[in-house]
């Protein structure tokens, strides 16, 4: 048995927004009957088409992929298209508490559907992993039995840092019918990660503050707030100013006894990962 | 929540009668059949006592029986017995439906100079006599089959097969882990040469098999050591494993009348109930001959591990053909060979009974699934279309 988060068993027992939107404005919808799974994400838009008011989806497939589409559905609400096309599959696994990793295709299929219905609705290109439907294709086919590209590939491999075709599998399910496409994924981890090591030359030396601003928000998404939520709790940034960074605690961690343990723990990482000379205060906001 | 066991081809409860045979060969009668002394002696005798049991149950004599750890251990026992006997022969025989035990160890022998044959079945699960006419030739060492099938419960004619493959001179191995003490079989009017079985199939526990060898068949054994089971699988005897299996096969036999009638009833209503309340949906091998205990019906228009977790909620425990992990896309090799339509092969649930299959129990799914099902569609951009008309 799968070992769901209680976050994924509560989305799939009771998922948010599930349905079709009459006037949508914009429509995606990606995977087939033979894939095993297929979503497809309706979004309304508020009447200066900026923000999205509603989203709704139809899901086929297993107890991840609905989890996967409820969060993502919740997610974007209130976000503008841009904005909404920033959320990566990271997020949505992240938002559900995690996914395992066999089944990370399942939020990688949620991005993938906001991507197309987002592409179709600007009119420009649409992205090419539209398993099974006609569109305009975007780059070399790759995997034949599901139909994805190298550019999409490649983006999926370095967005979450994968290193093997295993992985991969997991995240897009390239190579997982045939297997004849899993050559072709190595090479692309290797093009990966040969583009990444040029692009991270080590630590810089005197960090910007813009640079240094992302890096403690990026920080504590990936390596402080995952470990939060595994105890149900959760804090968000209020504000960075120079080295003194506000947080505030949410959900299991406000009002807890050892929050001031976690505030220190919260310094220590990003004195550890980002510059030795940062201090966190907890506020309430 | 008192669960509601539906899942028997993957595992059995251990009957209480049968763990209570097992009990003293633990903390008290832990002695080594293999020893001199009479502590080893009295554990000896039980062993032999189980090997006669469970040679009774499948019509063999207690000699034909080798104990093993497991279906799988069997299973590549037979295979690599053979090919070791007939070293000029290079050809294998197997089918498509097979149980990975069995398929995974032919395919790797392919890549090491083996042709390897994989009869194909109809849509109903049933294998072609004259696929396997031709397939099967001289240079065959043996043909392995399953006795019935884990996922849709269809039976082959292993007696038909093995006319076939005697005319050849190839041996005859099947996989009768699911057959076993669901439907009887007999060795003594057989053309089966070697056949597996598993403990835990049939109530006895995980952890303990056998090899069942006609005489007179040429056997090389596949773990070599000491002399246990006349030098044909070495290592000690796991004692207590082998007087659980000989009481639970003295019970199977005993049980298997019910096993033909009320079990196979419950089933006949769980499969004819649901196909009348569910709209879309069939039984995967409905035309072929199958085991009486076991079910494959598949959903169009709904994921199967979707169902699973549903189900689960209720305390009902199933199975699915299709293991939806990215590794494994394909729905399930068996529900592909027999080319399930990709609409439904995805939704494919399995439900296997036992003796202690209730009809209650039963009451219960059939009121549960339907609603589940169509929850399922509801959500589905494809199911939509089929509930609207
Ligand atoms: S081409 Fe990628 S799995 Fe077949």
């Amino acid at each position: 048995m799968w070992d769901y988060t209680d976050k994924v068993k509560e989305h799939f027992l009771n998922p948010r927004n599930v349905g079709e939107i009459e006037n949508a404005d914009a429509v995606g919808e990606v995977g087939s009957l033979a894939c095993g799974d297929a979503l497809k994400l309706f979004i309304k838009l508020d009447e200066n088409k900026e923000r999205i008011v509603e989203a709704k989806f139809q899901t086929f497939g297993c107890g991840s992929a609905i989890a996967s589409s409820s969060a993502l559905t919740e997610m974007i609400k209130g976000k503008t298209l841009d904005e909404a096309l920033g959320v990566t599959n990271k997020e949505i696994a992240d938002f559900l508490g995690g996914l395992p990793e066999e089944k990370m295709h399942c939020s990688v299929m949620g991005q993938e559907a906001l991507e197309v219905a987002i592409a179709k609705y600007r009119g420009g290109p649409v992205p090419s992993h539209d398993h099974g439907h006609e569109h305009e294709q975007e780059g070399e086919i790759v995997c034949k039995c599901f139909g994805l590209t190298d550019g999409f590939l490649k983006k999926v491999i370095s967005q979450n840092r994968l290193h093997t075709a295993e992985q991969v599998t997991h995240f897009t399910k390239a190579g997982g019918a045939c297997g004849g496409c899993i050559p072709k994924i190595k090479e692309l981890i290797a093009e990966v990660l040969g583009e990444q090591q040029k692009q991270e030359p080590k630590k810089p030396e005197r960090l910007t503050n813009l640079r240094k601003m992302q890096l403690i928000q990026e920080v504590l998404e990936n390596e402080v707030r995952p470990l939060l939520w595994a105890d149900g709790g959760d804090l968000e940034l209020i504000d960075i100013a120079g080295n003194a960074v506000q947080i505030a605690f949410r959900k299991a961690c406000a009002g807890c006894a050892s929050s001031g343990y976690t505030s220190r723990f919260v310094e220590q990482k990003l004195r550890e990962l980002v510059a030795d000379d940062i201090t966190v205060e907890e506020v309430q906001g | 929540m008192r669960e509601i066991y539906l899942d028997n081809n993957a595992t059995t409860k251990v009957d209480e009668v049968v763990f209570e045979e097992m009990r003293p060969y633990f903390c008290e009668l832990y002695g080594n059949p293999s020893s001199m002394h009479y502590f080893g002696g009295q554990v000896q005798k039980k062993v032999d006592e189980a090997r006669q049991r469970v040679a009774g149950l499948i019509g063999a004599q207690p000699e034909e029986i080798i104990f093993t750890a497991c279906g799988t251990e069997s299973d590549n026992a037979a295979i690599r017995s053979a090919l070791e006997v007939f070293p000029n022969k290079r050809h294998v025989i197997t089918t498509r439906v097979e149980h990975p035990a069995v398929l995974t160890l032919c395919r790797s022998l392919s890549k090491h100079g083996y042709r390897v044959t994989e009869l194909n079945v109809d849509s109903a699960g049933r294998l072609d006599m004259d696929e396997l006419r031709d397939a099967v030739d001289d240079n065959t060492a043996i043909v392995s089959i399953m006795y019935a099938n884990n996922e849709t419960g269809v039976i082959f004619p292993i007696e038909e097969v093995g006319r076939i493959v005697k005319e050849k001179g190839a041996l005859l191995h099947t996989d009768a882990v699911q057959a076993v003490g669901k439907i009887p079989l007999n060795m003594a009017e057989s053309t089966v040469d070697m056949l597996s079985l598993s403990g835990h199939k049939l109530h006895a526990p995980k952890g303990i098999g056998i090899l069942y060898v006609r005489k007179g068949v040429p056997f090389r054994p596949f773990l070599v050591g000491g002399h246990q089971e006349k030098s044909r699988r070495a290592g000690t005897e796991n004692t207590a494993s082998i007087i659980a299996l000989g009481k639970a096969c003295e019970l199977a036999g005993q049980h298997m009348g019910d096993e033909n009638s009320r079990v196979k009833a419950m089933r006949d209503r769980l499969e004819n109930e649901l196909l009348r309340l569910i709209p879309a949906a069939r039984i995967n091998g409905g035309g072929a001959d199958r085991l009486p205990n076991t079910v494959s019906i598949a959903f169009e228009f709904v994921e199967g591990e979707l169902i699973l977790l549903y189900l689960s909620e209720l305390g009902i425990c199933a199975s699915s053909g299709s293991a939806c992990t990215s590794g494994s896309l394909e729905p399930s090799h068996v529900l592909r060979a027999m080319g399930v339509p990709f609409t439904c092969a995805h939704g494919s649930i399995r439900f296997s009974l036992s003796r202690f299959t209730t009809d209650e129990e039963i009451d219960t799914v059939i009121r549960e699934l339907p609603a589940i099902i169509r929850r399922g569609r509801e959500m589905s951009p494809f199911g939509r279309e089929l509930l609207a008309k």
